[in-house]
């Protein structure tokens, strides 16, 4: 299978040739197949945001080339915009993009840029909206009138209506409650199952990436130290903690138990997993209980 | 692109310009002005150029800023060098065909060149010597007599503070905005005028909108800090003028003795 997002050495540096000069991302080399949800981990910092940007061509690489479905992204500037709707980009606190006078106005901005059809807006608009669970009659409102969460969740229901091969999610749950958290997660997830395509999902909380994620990539200092699936990733659970990037509290909390002696897996990332495994262990000693 | 405006052209410094109080600097920098156009000879125009020179010394701000603050300027000073150049009447020392160069000419010309780049020079060095805020700090306390016509100085200087501070902040939120929008496809680089115009709603209107929410939040957090207003309003940062603000007073005043007289010593040219 061919990759659907191919990075070749591509580096970025911020304001070149002053005394500000700063590497954002150095010389990354990446492949990410199709289908997958990638968690994107890393420090503040640590050049998350950054590489994000370029791969829709919204930042242009100091060096290295960039590939999307095969295709080099900078070749031809004029159809740079292309590619912007074949990678969707949700930023942080994308609420506040929001400029129309109705929700469904807002979500079509995205397909309007495309170019399509009455119809096909319209089909468009309804799924994307109904990909992240809002109601029919919220659509004729006006967005500032919704709740921080909903908002966010038009936002991103703009990006969805672009029908993109490759979404990207700057930490969609940034400043929401559990409870939105969650349902924004869920909802992504839901997506990604029913489109097959591919997601990438920046997120601070390594809890949402080792439930939702089926890889994971992890960013320091401008380079990618890993990318591999979540049980790889995770096992490096002492490197990690040395770059102030943390494991699952569940993680932490079950190789401590391993440690005393209860012989659980050592590749425990959710509180499922967690569950499952003690209740095993529990029904083993003849104590029986459930989760 | 955003990001190149420079605005707050403080240029941070320990030296004696830096340190003196923000009130004499902008007395001293009208002083300058009017001094400037005084001076109406090539020679008492010169003490200007002293001034200019030595107060880039003493600040310690770099050369290329001085080029920096005069070049946006150089286009204006060139057209009005040559208006001066060919439309003074008075001896002719150059003649082709309608053009006359004329001796006063000349002298007007050069003039007003030194004139207006030492003012822009002069003037810079104010805002690279003194952050916006000790700036806006010395303007309150010299408008504040006008406190007896009504005039509320305190709450214009403090308009001006919040302003400079948000300048940055709200070009990082456009640069945002502009990003979030083209990757939903705007198109902000191509089409007619109008075309053009209509792109920048999706840009404006997040951006007026989360303006207001900043200065909603931005009011609110002052009054959970109980301000209200200059009234009664003590400062941390209390101003006073040095030994060394009266002597760089009395220098000028001691120029400006100089300049009247030297414009009176007749010269060739």
């Amino acid at each position: 299978m061919s990759a659907i997002l191919k990075l070749e050495h591509v580096s970025y540096v911020y304001s070149k040739g002053t005394p500000f000069e700063k590497t954002a991302i150095d010389d990354i080399n990446l492949e990410i197949q199709p289908g997958e949800l990638v968690g994107v981990i890393g420090h503040t910092g640590s050049g998350k945001s950054t590489l994000v940007q370029h791969l829709n061509g919204l930042l242009e690489p100091t060096s290295g080339k960039i590939y999307i479905d095969g295709q080099d992204l900078w070749a031809d500037r004029t159809k740079l915009r292309t590619f912007r709707f074949q990678v969707g980009l949700v930023f942080q606190y994308p609420e506040y993009q929001l400029f129309e006078e109705t929700v469904y106005k807002d979500i079509a901005f995205g397909p309007k840029n495309m170019g399509l059809s009455q119809e096909e807006i319209h089909r468009r608009v309804l799924q994307a909206a109904a990909f992240v669970g809002l109601q029919e009659d919220q659509l004729q409102k006006s967005p500032f009138e919704l709740s921080g969460g909903q908002k966010r969740r038009v936002a991103i229901a703009g990006v969805l209506a672009m029908e993109p091969q490759v979404l990207v999610l700057d930490e969609p749950t940034a400043g929401l409650d559990p409870r939105g958290r969650d349902l924004i997660l869920d909802q992504i997830k839901a997506y990604h199952e029913k489109q097959r395509n591919t997601v990438l999902l920046i997120s601070h909380s390594m809890e949402d990436v080792a439930k939702y994620a089926t890889k994971v990539l992890v960013m320091n200092q401008a380079k990618v130290f890993l990318y591999d699936t979540v049980d790889q990733v995770f096992s490096h659970a002492q490197e990690m903690e040395q770059m102030g990037l943390d494991v699952p509290q569940v993680t932490k909390i079950c190789l401590e138990l391993r440690k005393r002696g209860y012989a659980l897996p050592d590749n425990i990332y959710t509180v499922e997993q967690a569950c499952r495994a003690l209740s095993r262990l529990a029904a083993l000693e003849g104590r029986g209980t459930s989760c | 692109m955003l990001k190149d405006i420079t605005i707050g052209q403080y240029f941070p410094g320990q030296s004696l310009l830096h340190r003196m109080d923000p009130r004499m600097k902008l007395i001293l920098t009208l002083y300058f002005v009017v001094l400037l156009f005084v001076a109406s000879n090539l020679l008492s125009v010169s003490l200007g150029v002293l001034v200019v020179i030595v107060g880039y010394a003493v600040s310690k701000v770099p050369l290329r800023m001085l080029l920096k603050s005069v070049r946006p300027v150089l286009l204006i000073v060139a057209f009005t060098a040559l208006l001066n150049l060919f439309f003074v009447d008075g001896t002719p020392v150059f003649q082709w065909g309608f053009l006359t160069i004329t001796q006063e000419g000349i002298r007007y010309a050069v003039l007003i060149c030194v004139r207006i780049v030492c003012l822009i020079a002069g003037t810079s060095l104010l805002t690279y010597t003194t952050s916006p805020i000790a700036l806006t700090d010395g303007l309150e306390r010299l408008l504040a007599p006008l406190n007896r016509i009504h005039l509320p100085v305190h709450e214009l200087a403090m308009m001006m503070t919040i302003a400079l501070r948000f300048i940055p902040t709200l070009v990082e939120e456009t640069d945002k905005i502009i990003s979030a929008q083209k990757a939903r496809g705007a198109d902000l680089e191509s089409g007619g005028l109008f075309q053009r115009a209509k792109a920048l709603i999706p840009i404006l209107i997040p951006l007026f909108i989360s303006a207001f929410r900043r200065a909603d939040e931005l009011a609110m957090a002052m009054e959970c800090r109980c301000y209200r207003g200059g009234e009664g309003r003590t400062r941390m940062r209390q101003l006073h003028y040095s030994a060394w603000d009266y002597a760089i007073l009395g220098l000028f005043v001691a120029m400006t003795v100089a300049v009247v007289l030297i414009n009176r010593i007749p010269l060739p040219i």
